[in-house]
């Protein structure tokens, strides 16, 4: 599984690679976290989950990276590291992550993920999702 | 942009004729050439397909420091009428919903505030919340958050925050009408408990800023301007509530669009008739983000005139207005010479009405409503008044920024924030920030030159220049 990002012209374009859906999914959160804080410095202190139904895959990947955008706001956590398992048609998220604190280097929040340049298919053999968030 | 695709109509404006088979509402592209041929191709795209939705009054149109957005361009503004199946898109409001400026006008002048500028830089830097992570002071029970997505500023003024005679001088007296706290989800509301006195991140900022120059000296001195005095801007938005009500509705409205028949050439344009239940209820949960906003910039704007209490308790910092840039507003206007009720979306861009609207308070009436161009923190913001002209060319609306000129990821690799910090220090712009990231990101050498905005918002006769401000202090998120 890995990250990377593409050009927008005003927000930042984020890109999961991995071996499923799912993977590349988690590298997707990598990325749009990683805009936010230097994941090397989250311990994973708390663990949360949560679990979400969506059909379409393009959707489910903006409503599992909006999903980690909202809970992380709310229990006040950075996240640093993510899993995500689908079964019957349901998606099951974990979260690690660990309160903000002084030590760690903000960067820039993320406000949402949008349905821009959303896509999530196969290119040379593994996953890939993408889209563009808005910061 | 690929000038060959539009046609001139004059100095700053261009329209976009059809191609061969292509069904869609008209283009308006406001912008000097060079403004123009900067812009990406996107931004034709995108506005193009915004002239594809049902129900668009007039013409789809972008605002001089238009960029390429997701869904609407940013510096994106169309109008749709209910009657004739207009739509509301939460794709042409965004995420940040009702983001907007505060602008102070003080009873200071610069040479007042000189000795203390580092001082106040450090104490409103400690006193607003500023940067992802950072949580207020205030917190909410649901109850009374339900309070604010229905009061707005008017709520904040009841609770302590400011004075209830700057309500005047807010969009909507301070309190947008229609909101339903019931279409705001738990989750949205959940992510405000910790966010209402915060500025964010990314373009959100408090600026101290100082007239430089005076272009019109009888809109400025109606709006209480003149040379040297310094002028406190905030900008910041909804925060988690309006971005959580994006989220929510983008997805939802996404779906709906496809259940109603919408064929949508972007699926970021979600939307639903604003006559349908769909509509109507994102209408509802977007009222009340904009009430968040308006009660935010009120606590921020508190929290600022206590920093100044504290450090020069001679100092008066009364509201010279307040206007929003992430909208969709009823309002009535003439199309084709008939009057009409029109949901106007502004996506990036602001209201802007003309002398002698009745929305305007008495002291503003001769001159216009006050817009406010934010530049970026080394380069400069301006003051302009809405026009006549604006009302029939734009739906009273006008450019809100400079513009990107160059995304985040270009503006990563070409500077960096420790060192563009000390480089603004050095020519006497404080900067106080937690994000190194977001000040390279936001690099003044990353936007347009917001000169050239401002003169082509004029040339457009969308408004007239009234006050150049230099920045002298920057709190960035």
């Amino acid at each position: 599984m890995s990250f990377d990002y593409f050009e927008h012209a005003a927000d930042i374009g984020v890109i999961g690679r991995g071996a499923t859906p799912e993977e590349a999914f988690e590298g997707a959160a990598e990325a749009m976290f990683a805009i936010m804080v230097d994941a090397a410095q989250v311990r994973p202190l708390v663990l949360f989950a949560f679990a979400f139904a969506e059909d379409d895959l393009e959707l489910a990947l903006v409503t599992w990276l909006n999903r980690l955008l909202a809970e992380s706001r709310q229990r006040g956590l950075a996240l640093g590291r993510f899993s995500l398992n689908r079964a019957d048609g349901e998606w099951q998220g974990k979260a690690w992550g660990a309160p903000w604190d002084a030590n760690m280097a903000r960067g820039t929040e993320v406000k949402g993920a949008t349905l821009t340049m959303l896509h999530v298919g196969q290119a040379d053999g593994a996953w890939e999702a993408r889209c563009v968030v808005d910061v | 942009m690929d000038m060959s695709r539009l046609q001139k109509i004059d100095a700053c404006a261009w329209s976009v004729p059809l191609r061969a088979g292509e069904k869609r509402a008209p283009v308006l592209l406001y912008g000097s050439e060079s403004l123009l041929a900067s812009m990406d191709d996107k931004v034709l795209e995108q506005i193009t397909n915004v002239a594809c939705l049902p129900g668009l009054a007039g013409s789809a149109m972008t605002m001089p420091d238009a960029h390429w957005g997701y869904g609407f361009p940013i510096g994106g503004v169309a109008a749709f009428d209910p009657d004739q199946g207009g739509i509301i898109s939460a794709g042409g409001v965004g995420f940040d919903i009702s983001c907007g400026i505060r602008c102070l006008r003080t009873n200071l002048d610069l040479q007042q505030i000189a000795p203390h500028l580092e001082r106040l830089a450090d104490a409103l830097f400690r006193a607003i919340p500023a940067g992802v992570g950072e949580e207020g002071k205030l917190k909410l029970t649901p109850a009374q958050l339900d309070d604010v997505l229905t009061g707005g500023a008017q709520w904040a003024v009841a609770h302590g925050y400011g004075h209830a005679d700057e309500l005047e001088y807010v969009e909507e007296r301070g309190q947008m009408k229609g909101a339903v706290p019931g279409n705001v989800s738990e989750f949205a509301k959940k992510r405000q408990r910790g966010e209402m006195g915060t500025l964010g991140s990314g373009n959100h900022y408090l600026e101290l800023q100082v007239v430089e120059k005076i272009y019109d000296p009888a809109a400025a001195q109606a709006f209480g301007l003149h040379q040297g005095q310094v002028l406190v801007s905030i900008h910041c938005g909804s925060r988690g509530l309006g971005h959580q009500i994006g989220t929510d509705y983008l997805v939802s409205l996404a779906k709906a669009a496809g259940r109603l028949g919408i064929h949508l050439p972007d699926r970021e344009l979600a939307c639903a008739p604003i006559n349908s239940p769909e509509g109507q209820e994102y209408l509802g949960a977007m009222n009340a983000a904009i009430n968040v906003a308006l009660a935010n910039r009120q606590i921020l704007a508190h929290l600022t005139r206590e920093v100044f209490g504290e450090i020069l308790p001679q100092a008066s910092l009364e509201t010279l207005f307040d206007v929003s840039h992430n909208t969709c507003k009823l309002e009535k206007h003439a199309v084709d010479g008939k009057e009409r009720l029109l949901y106007v979306h502004r996506k990036g861009a602001t209201r802007a009405f003309g002398p002698g609207h009745p929305a305007l308070p008495e002291r503003y009436r001769q001159a216009g409503q006050p817009v406010i161009i934010g530049g970026s923190m080394g380069t400069g913001s301006y003051v302009l008044a809405g026009t006549r002209e604006s009302e029939s060319r734009a739906f009273s609306s006008a450019s809100h920024g400079a513009g990107r000129a160059m995304s985040r990821t270009q503006a990563l690799k070409r500077w960096q924030g420790r060192e563009l910090i000390r480089d603004l220090a050095s020519r006497g712009i404080l900067i106080r920030t937690q994000s190194m990231r977001g000040a390279a990101e936001e690099a003044p050498g990353a936007y347009k030159d917001v000169d050239e905005v401002a003169a082509a918002t004029e040339q457009a006769g969308l408004a007239k220049r009234v006050a150049f401000l230099r920045p002298k202090a920057c709190v960035k998120g």
